[in-house]
């Protein structure tokens, strides 16, 4: 491009507002791709829920239980073709940090219901022979190094109990078949776990999860589940698995509201900054630019310099913010221990921080280069 | 020939008929240019007189297609401009107006080199032709040696002759000087001058020259003065001991 030269050489006019131009824009895209990454964490169970499944939990709170007898009432109601149930374990590993979710699941149900996990036939068989035996989900297997065969105490508080210190033979590891699904969970045995906890917890499940024989059944299942429990010491709460993951996502404030604000406040203030800098950089030389129109630039190449400089300074300095986010992010990941399941940068992230970037650079462009474009050639040149 | 009586030649390379110029300012009306004709042919060299104000820079926008008169017309090489459209206007500044400006007007953020090339960025000339043409025309100035410099690096006397390079690359059928001397040392200012003139004779541009200096006037052809709106031919004006440019 011939007038690549031109372009490039008002570009550089001036370094430092070049850099913190393009450092505002970078900063921008990084905390636009780091709020994007946290919020798609945090939808993702809802993302990428079965529409097959519902999840059943006590009325009053899911930290409340179900009674196991429930199990076989569901299976009688029409549309449901598995039912299986989890417990909350809420252990650590060797250290406080070292937080992962770790299930007691119905090893009979668990594959049926949640068949995108993937476990190995032979390692799973071995986990069912084992009554200490545990599967743990892929990342959560590299964050500790664990391998097969490994002896895993996890410690737990919540079940009292005569210790503390549950002990696991790590015998399988699951994968997801699903972009973005969770593989940091750790399950073991509900047997085992029936077995180990105190009297007062037996007999009792944390929440079913249960799979219909097609997405058409959600509402009468849902319904006849909630009617088979009401009036009794235990009502059920059932709703579909996307929105039982909605509605957890909503216990931590409404995070889509709160990431759409911050995006929204950072980004117009990025188009302030850009706007005004581009209207001074035009400003600064009216007198270059009436020189070209008097040579024989038209207005619409004037336009298209200024256009030009501020779509480029948008995406270096996007690209910049998203590269940061891409080495970013897994880092985050690594930093917050599992607490959220899965950070992934997306590329429709990725994409969508670039098109607001150059539509910023746009916006911030287009005002000032009507202005140049405008510009009386005689009554800027008297200016100089 | 040079006429200012409205009877030039039909053929004439610039013709001006009739050319009024009115300002309104704070509600005032103020003629500039009333009635003006001015015939110039090819290779004339001209320069315009007079005292400030007396609209020397505004004919010489309006010769150049950069301001529309309020009447009359100007017709250069068969070309009636007062009429174009701003955008046709813009094209016709391109092929046939080489501009030369008291303050020189480079691109300080580009080289000698680059600042002579961007009339030839509007043509479809080959990267390997604009670089023939600009080379060539830096020769003509003197300042191939530079072309790589940028105008901070440059003597004024330099910029205006890169500026003139810039003028006269695209090869224009005429050349409008403002004041080109206007901010040059007497030295400099003559070789400009020489340069300007040599432009007429070697290469038979046609100069149209707005100055203050009559040491710079009689450089051209024919000095035309400014007066209550017209052109008047002939007038002599005493030459300063020394001449300031």
């Amino acid at each position: 491009m011939k007038f690549r030269g031109l372009i490039f050489a008002n570009l550089f006019r001036k370094k430092l507002r070049l850099t913190l131009t393009i450092g505002s824009f970078a900063v921008a895209l990084f905390l636009f791709a780091f709020l994007a990454v946290v919020r798609g964490a945090f939808n993702r169970g809802a993302d990428i829920a079965g529409a097959d499944r519902l999840v059943t939990i006590n009325r009053v709170s899911i930290i409340q239980p179900l009674p196991l007898a429930y199990r076989d009432k569901m299976l009688r109601i029409p549309g449901v073709k598995y039912v299986t149930h989890d417990n909350w374990f809420g252990g650590v590993y060797q250290d406080e940090k070292n937080f992962f979710p770790q299930f007691a699941i119905d090893v009979e149900n668990q594959r049926q219901v949640f068949n995108e996990l993937k476990v190995p036939e032979d390692q799973w068989q071995d986990f069912v022979k084992d009554r200490q035996g545990a599967i743990a989900g892929a990342k959560t297997a590299a964050r500790f190094h664990w391998k097969i065969g490994d002896r895993i105490p996890i410690k737990t508080s919540l079940y009292g109990g005569a210790s503390n210190n549950w002990e696991f033979n790590l015998r399988g590891i699951y994968h997801s078949d699903r972009v973005g699904g969770d593989e940091s969970q750790f399950w073991f045995q509900w047997d085992y776990f029936e077995e180990q906890v105190p009297q007062s917890f037996k007999g009792n499940v944390g929440w079913y999860t249960v799979k219909l024989d097609s997405p058409d059944y959600a509402v009468s299942v849902q319904k006849a589940i909630d009617a088979m429990a009401a009036n009794s010491s235990f009502e059920t709460k059932t709703e579909t698995e996307s929105e039982f993951a909605a509605s957890w996502v909503k216990q931590f404030g409404n995070i889509k509201f709160l990431i759409l604000t911050i995006g929204t406040v950072v980004f117009f203030t990025l188009l302030l900054v850009t706007g005004n800098t581009m209207a001074i950089s035009v400003r600064e030389r009216i007198g270059e630019l009436a020189v070209l129109k008097a040579i024989g630039f038209s207005d619409r190449w004037v336009l298209f310099f200024v256009l030009a400089e501020s779509l480029t300074i948008a995406l270096v300095g996007g690209l910049l913010g998203l590269g940061l986010a891409l080495v970013a992010v897994p880092a985050l990941g690594a930093a917050l221990n599992g607490l959220l399941p899965t950070l992934i940068l997306s590329p429709q992230v990725l994409l969508s921080g670039l098109t607001i970037a150059l539509l910023v650079g746009l916006v911030s462009g287009i005002l000032p280069g009507i202005g140049a474009m405008r510009l009386r050639v005689v009554n800027a040149l008297r200016r100089v | 020939m040079v006429r200012v009586d409205g009877n030039g030649k039909t053929n004439s390379q610039i013709q001006v008929r009739g050319l009024d110029k009115t300002y309104r300012r704070g509600g005032e009306e103020i003629d500039v240019l009333q009635g003006l004709n001015l015939d110039v042919d090819k290779g004339d060299f001209v320069a315009f007189m007079g005292p400030s104000g007396s609209g020397k820079t505004t004919l010489l926008n309006l010769l150049g297609g950069l301001d529309v008169p309020t009447r009359g017309s100007v017709t250069v090489a068969g070309d009636e401009i007062t009429h174009m459209s701003s955008r046709k206007l813009t094209e016709w500044r391109a092929r046939h107006v080489g501009f030369i400006f008291q303050m020189y007007n480079l691109i300080p953020v580009l080289t000698a080199f680059q600042n002579v090339e961007l009339p030839l960025l509007l043509t479809s000339l080959s990267k390997s032709e604009r670089r023939k043409h600009v080379e060539s025309a830096l020769s003509i100035v003197g300042l191939a040696e530079r072309m790589n410099h940028y105008p901070r690096q440059l003597s004024g006397g330099q910029e205006q002759r890169v500026a003139i390079a810039r003028a006269i690359v695209a090869d224009p059928t005429f050349l409008l000087c403002d004041e080109p001397t206007g901010d040059l040392d007497r030295k400099s200012a003559d070789e400009i001058m020489d340069l300007i003139s040599r432009l007429v004779k070697e290469y038979g541009k046609t100069v149209l020259m707005v100055t203050h200096d009559p040491v710079v006037a009689k450089r051209a052809d024919l000095t035309l003065h400014l007066e209550k709106g017209v052109l008047v031919e002939g007038r002599e004006l005493p030459v300063p001991a020394g001449g300031a440019a």
